[in-house]
Parts: C-alpha cells; sequence; structure tokens
C-alpha cells in the first residue's frame, strides 16, 4: 500500500536543476504525495528503453535503474504536477508485445488494456526504432491516447543514427517526443506533449490496420458482443475477442476463471516498498 | 536451411518460422519474420545460445528456438 510521506522527495528546484530538466514553470514532483489526480500515465515499452528514467525524471523519485532487462517486474507508480494538474505515473515492467509470454509482460499488459491510463506513453529505443514500432502499432490498436518518447537520442547520435522525427509523427498520427531523459532532454517537451494528449484526445486519426475478412469480423463482433455481455464495461473486449480467436493461452484462462480484467489495478507493488530494492 | 546452421559471420534472410505456437509468436515480436535479414553474430563459450543481430538488435536463441527458423544465406563475399 502507497504510505504517506515515506518517499518525499525533498521538492522541486534543487530536484529539477540535478535531473537537469531546465524547468523554469512548475513541474511539482512528489512521490508517495497526492491521493488524487486529475490524469493517469502509463509508461510502456521494450525492456531497457529508459522507462524507469523518464519515470524518475517526472517523478523525482528513484526508482531503481539499471542496464539490463527484466529490472522492473512490477508497476511502480508516482505522482507529479504540471501546470496545475496532478498526474499518477505507472512505470510498467517492458514488454515486447502485448501478446506477452511471461508475467512481467502479463502486467504490462493487463495494465494497457484494462487499466484505461489517460494517456499512455510508449518509450522507444532511438538506436532500435524499427524493433520498437511493433509495440507501438500494438498499442494504437487498443487506445490512441499515446504519445511516442523517442529516447536515447544521445546514444542515437553517437551511432550516427539520424531520425526524422515528424516524418514519424506524420506516419502514426500520435506526437513523437525526441528525449535523452538521463541527461534531462526532452523531458519538457514530454510533458507539454502528455499535457495535450490529456487535456484534448489526439486531432490526428492514429495509424489503424484494416485486416480482417468478413467471416472473421463476423466472428470478431459475436465474441465481443457476448465478453461484453459477460464481463460487463470491459474495455478492449474487440482486442481480447481477437485474443480468443488466435488461441492466447493465457488470455483463455483468464476468460475462464472470470478475472479478465480484475488483475489491472491490483497487480504488482506500489511504489514506496520497491524504493528501498537497491 | 535453418538457422542453428548459419556460420558465425554469416547474414541470412529469414523465410520461414515453423511450429509451436507461442515459440513462433515470441520470435515475431522479437522482430523476426519472414523476409528480416539476420547475423550470426557470436557463440556463448559452450556454443549454445548463439547471438544474432537483429534490426539493429542483438538476440540470443537457444539451438533449439535457432532451429526453427528457416533461412536462406546469403553469400556476402562477392
Amino acid at each position: 500500500m502507497l504510505k504517506q510521506g515515506e518517499n518525499k522527495v525533498e521538492t522541486a528546484c534543487g530536484g529539477c536543476a540535478a535531473a537537469g530538466c531546465g524547468s523554469r514553470e512548475p513541474h511539482r514532483r512528489a512521490g508517495g504525495e497526492a491521493q488524487k489526480w486529475d490524469y493517469t500515465i502509463a509508461l510502456a515499452g521494450n525492456p531497457n528503453t529508459g522507462k524507469s528514467t523518464i519515470f524518475n525524471a517526472l517523478t523525482g523519485l528513484r526508482q531503481h535503474v539499471g542496464n539490463w532487462a527484466g529490472k522492473t517486474v512490477a508497476r511502480a507508480e508516482g505522482y507529479f504536477g504540471f501546470n496545475d494538474k496532478k498526474y499518477r505515473v505507472v512505470d510498467l515492467p517492458g514488454t515486447y508485445s502485448l501478446l506477452s509470454t511471461s508475467l512481467d509482460e502479463e502486467i504490462a499488459r493487463d495494465y494497457l488494456l484494462f487499466g484505461e491510463p489517460d494517456v499512455t506513453t510508449v518509450v522507444i529505443d532511438a538506436t532500435r526504432v524499427e524493433r520498437n514500432l511493433h509495440l507501438v502499432l500494438q498499442i494504437l490498436e487498443i487506445t490512441d491516447r499515446v504519445v511516442v518518447a523517442l529516447n536515447l537520442m544521445d546514444e542515437a547520435r553517437r551511432n550516427s543514427i539520424r531520425i526524422n522525427e515528424r516524418n514519424l509523427e506524420k506516419d502514426l498520427g500520435i506526437p513523437v517526443v525526441p528525449m535523452a531523459a538521463r541527461r534531462g532532454e526532452g523531458v519538457r517537451e514530454l510533458l507539454t506533449a502528455i499535457e495535450k494528449t490529456a487535456l484534448n484526445p489526439p486531432a490526428v486519426e492514429p495509424r489503424r490496420f484494416e485486416y480482417l475478412d468478413a467471416a472473421l469480423e463476423k466472428a470478431v463482433e459475436t465474441l465481443t458482443a457476448q465478453l461484453c455481455e459477460t464481463f460487463g464495461n470491459l474495455p478492449n473486449a474487440r482486442w481480447v475477442a481477437m485474443r480468443l480467436l488466435e488461441g492466447d493461452e493465457s488470455i483463455i484462462a483468464a476468460v475462464r476463471d472470470k478475472t479478465l480484467g480484475t488483475k489491472a489495478e491490483n497487480t504488482g507493488l506500489q511504489f514506496p516498498q520497491l524504493a528501498e530494492v537497491k | 536451411m535453418t538457422l542453428d546452421k548459419l556460420k558465425a559471420g554469416s547474414s541470412a534472410i529469414v523465410t520461414k518460422i515453423g511450429n509451436a505456437n507461442a515459440e513462433r509468436r515470441r520470435l515475431l515480436d522479437l522482430g523476426i519474420l519472414p523476409g528480416t535479414l539476420i547475423e550470426n553474430v557470436m557463440a556463448s563459450p559452450l556454443g549454445d545460445p548463439i547471438a544474432y543481430r537483429v534490426r539493429n538488435a542483438t538476440v540470443a536463441l537457444r539451438r533449439e528456438q535457432a532451429r526453427l527458423i528457416e533461412v536462406e544465406e546469403i553469400n556476402t563475399t562477392e
């Protein structure tokens, strides 16, 4: 559970300068504080793309950061304020796909599908854009409130990789923010993009795939209706229907024992416990 | 041939990913799909797993996983 105050970070200015986000305007950060928030931001992305670094830059917390995959195994939560709004940030374990295979990937998937964050920030590795875009497109199938954090731009520069982020933005139909989070580059721009998406759902049509033929479409519709009947107001029922047809075992099991969607809000540890991990 | 037969330093194009559902899914998620360029970068000390370069990322695959992947070697010497 969230214990009040335990992780409170000596606030704004000192911390901001250290993180180098160069914030002149109010970007208040508070760890264990804030039981109420206006918007929830999920941080998703492939393993080892810098999600936790961004989480720390946003919240001023010190969630354990390390250069290996699978370090964040449960959700971590923190809070910050920006332009009079309070945000809750949920740092998710890294995942290559929403069609998950391991427990930590399942935690990420369940949260993205059923936790209904107001904005999903997908952190991608600027040196491996192609591979990372797979998850971006999967997430765009379930929500259009997405901001892409194109992180590790410093590494991309070092490897002479150049990315036309405006074109990427146009192709995807969602904001793409270049960042080097460990140097504090792009943090303000990310905050602004998140704020924009939270306040006004995107004006551009995000990229979607249409790949169903008529018979399949009908099967998906039938199943979707049945799922809604059984599970009430289930977000992303259509996505679930497609996984059932595909034979995804973890989804089938969750439907069978009626736990589908119930794990989103109560899996994982809250941040104060994780803070102790060294 | 299958990917496990690809020698160190050689490259190939993936033509097919065989068999088992979850395993296949996983390989696809890692960006290994038909048409993908894949290179054998190096083997671990015991020769298994082997590190492959895929889409600018390095992925370690066990021999039994590599055996699921059909590839066509590309001749890089000429």
